[in-house]
């Protein structure tokens, strides 16, 4: 009996000294936090970095179980903070004094305080941004330039998309709607969201799946399985670097654009490591590792001086001023949409 | 005896803690949140209208009844592929081989799941094994899409539940005794009449608790449906997924939960009854 008592007093020990070293527990999508940057955030300040990968249902979906604990830093996209943080109450307010200033694009910064603000108090700082637009094999879909090309019978079968929220939205601007317009006028947003499932459920024959996972979309197109398909525009410039025939393309209508954001989970344990992880990314030199890495922009002023020239060079090919003065940007999502959209996903999946 | 009751409670402790917080805790929860809901003004308030929805609204009865139809479509597949190999298996195979073929079908059981439907997903998809394999034979002379239809789905559903119908008839048929098959045959019966009634009657339990098992599997899966279903395999399960996820309506998707459990146990008991049978039996 004594011998069990005084191995689990040693273990316990044990344990408490592997707690004592200081940890970052960062909530984040696949490959916003690359190995190399961990390893010199872990040698400058000896904090070790734990990664959870997820996406933005799920961040949201974790936060609420626990009501905002667990993790230290978080990284939704800057349209799904305000009616989560109204109505869960998952982050806590971001001190600006505490994020160097220096390291962010002015106007993007001052764009993602407005768009969080909740009760007079803002949640979030901009990390990277990008777009959906479409992603085209030329060679076998030349014409391809809108949005509507993914219910257009000539690529019968040859078509792929997310059955998720932007891919409704991208339909609304397809049949000439504006649905961020009807953002603020649920009636109207719910009668074109009912035109938007019929067209979906109509054009059911003309896509092939509906892409789950960005690696599997990758795979289908770079094997000729898929001519047309609604990705972000770093999976197109991936594809760009094996196969020069298939490229991003921003629709006529515009591409849409989503900017993701770091926010501190509501009971964050270790703040001010999250604040050292904010400065410490979005240094240029850092942030520029990141966008040549993973092909995405960031809010770095001066990351593009430490981008690959073959990444630097898809920003300039794929967004002329004229595309980039054409996107459309995604303001915060109100709170009863979603639930509505969510229905109307269900219908689409389940017709026949 | 004092003692040993300690020494039992103190072994049972972490047993109970572990079903009491992690496993009933919880699913009390649930069953809470599934009878909560807004009502028009956005107060949170006590309603059977999430239970309502399910009825009332086809997409979501429609789907759970297509999820069950599937489901037992693959139990009744597999039962009939996995009655010969059971049978090969304890009657006819030598021992040193028996040992051997179940190591065969557990094999593929020490992946995952995923990496499972993957697999089938290279050899199936249009630029996949199979195709290539058949237009360099010259049986066909485009690719065929094999993916991303009901056939699809279901033999990979059928092919992840294999083994949890072989193994229980195996078990009940190593108790059959051969001399009441050779006697049969010794007295004249044909093939089929002993099947009919010595090797099925006596495999009964079995067989319920192998279809049981797989019927469960097959309605609770996730993954297959939606990995190799495409794009019209709306599964019961993705729908729950879909409300706690993608619409953030918990207490929808918690009384969706508790319809599924309350709906495949009314199916099972239905089951039991019309072949006359108690789960009891079943179990022992």
């Amino acid at each position: 009996m004594k011998k069990v008592l005084v191995f689990v007093l040693m273990a316990m020990f044990a344990l408490a000294g592997t707690a004592r070293a200081e940890t970052l527990k960062l909530l984040t999508w696949k490959g916003y936090a690359p190995q190399q940057v961990i390893d010199a955030f872990e040698k400058e300040t000896g904090i070790k970095v734990e990664v959870t990968f997820s996406n933005n249902e799920e961040m949201i979906a974790k936060l609420r179980a626990t009501r905002g604990a667990g993790f230290d830093l978080a990284q939704p996209s800057q349209d799904r903070i305000s009616s989560v943080q109204e109505k869960y109450n998952l982050y806590q307010p971001m001190d600006y004094a505490k994020i160097d200033a220096k390291l962010f694009i002015p106007s993007m910064l001052d764009a993602v305080k407005k768009n969080t603000l909740v009760g007079g108090k803002s949640y979030a700082a901009p990390f990277c941004w990008g777009t959906s637009g479409l992603v085209v094999n030329s060679d076998k879909a030349a014409g391809a330039d809108s949005w509507k090309a993914l219910i257009d019978p000539t690529y019968k079968g040859r078509v792929s998309y997310r059955l998720k929220r932007p891919t409704l939205i991208a339909m609304g601007f397809a049949l000439g709607y504006d649905p961020f317009a009807l953002y603020k006028d649920p009636k109207a947003y719910k009668e074109m969201l009912d035109k938007i499932a019929d067209t979906l459920i109509a054009a059911k024959p003309i896509v092939k799946n509906y892409w789950a996972n960005g690696d599997s979309l990758i795979e289908s197109m770079r094997s000729g399985e898929v001519f047309v398909a609604m990705a972000w525009d770093a999976g197109g410039w991936k594809l760009n670097a094996d196969n020069k025939a298939i490229d991003f393309k921003a629709p006529k209508e515009g591409a849409l654009g989503w900017i993701d954001t770091f926010a501190i989970p509501a009971k964050a344990e270790n703040v001010a490591a999250a604040y050292k992880w904010i400065n410490f990314i979005m240094k240029p030199e850092n942030a520029g590792y990141f966008s040549s890495q993973e092909k995405c922009a960031t809010a770095s002023p001066d990351a593009l001086k430490y981008t690959d020239k073959a990444v630097a060079a898809n920003f300039a090919r794929s967004f002329p001023q004229a595309t980039i003065d054409n996107i459309k940007w995604y303001p915060p999502v109100p709170a009863q949409l979603e639930s509505m959209e969510g229905k109307v996903l269900d219908k689409i999946k389940a017709a026949e | 005896m004092p003692r040993s009751r300690l020494v039992f409670w103190l072994f049972f402790a972490p047993v109970l803690l572990w079903l009491l917080l992690l496993i009933v805790l919880p699913h009390l929860d649930l069953l809470t949140m599934s009878f909560r809901g807004e009502n028009d003004y956005g107060e949170m308030g006590w309603t059977l209208q999430n239970y309502r929805n399910f009825f009332t609204e086809p997409v979501y009865w429609l789907t759970f009844v297509r999820t069950a139809l599937y489901a037992l479509i693959t139990t009744f597949i597999t039962f009939l592929l996995a009655m010969p190999v059971a049978f090969y298996i304890s009657k006819l195979a030598r021992s040193r081989v028996r040992g051997a073929l179940m190591i065969l079908l557990l094999l593929p059981f020490w992946v995952s799941e995923l990496v499972r439907v993957y697999g089938w997903m290279i050899l199936l998809r249009e630029s996949g094994v199979l195709n290539f394999v058949m237009l360099k034979l010259g049986l066909i002379d485009k690719p065929v899409e094999m993916l991303y239809n009901d056939a699809a789905m279901i033999m990979g559903l059928v092919y992840t539940s294999m083994l949890f119908m072989i193994v229980p008839l195996v078990s009940v048929m190593e108790s059959l005794d051969d001399s009441l098959i050779e006697a049969a045959h010794d007295l004249g019966a044909g093939k089929i009449a002993i099947w009919r009634t010595i090797i099925l009657p006596h495999c009964k339990p079995g067989i319920t608790s192998g279809a049981i098992v797989v019927f469960m599997l097959a309605l609770g899966n996730y993954l297959t449906p939606n990995l190799m279903g495409g794009k019209n395999s709306l599964w019961f399960t993705e729908q729950i997924y879909n409300q706690f996820i993608a619409s953030f309506n918990w207490n929808q998707g918690s009384a969706f939960g508790f319809l599924l459990l309350a709906l495949s146990s009314l199916i099972i008991w239905a089951g039991l009854k019309l072949t006359g049978q108690r789960l009891g039996e079943v179990a022992s």
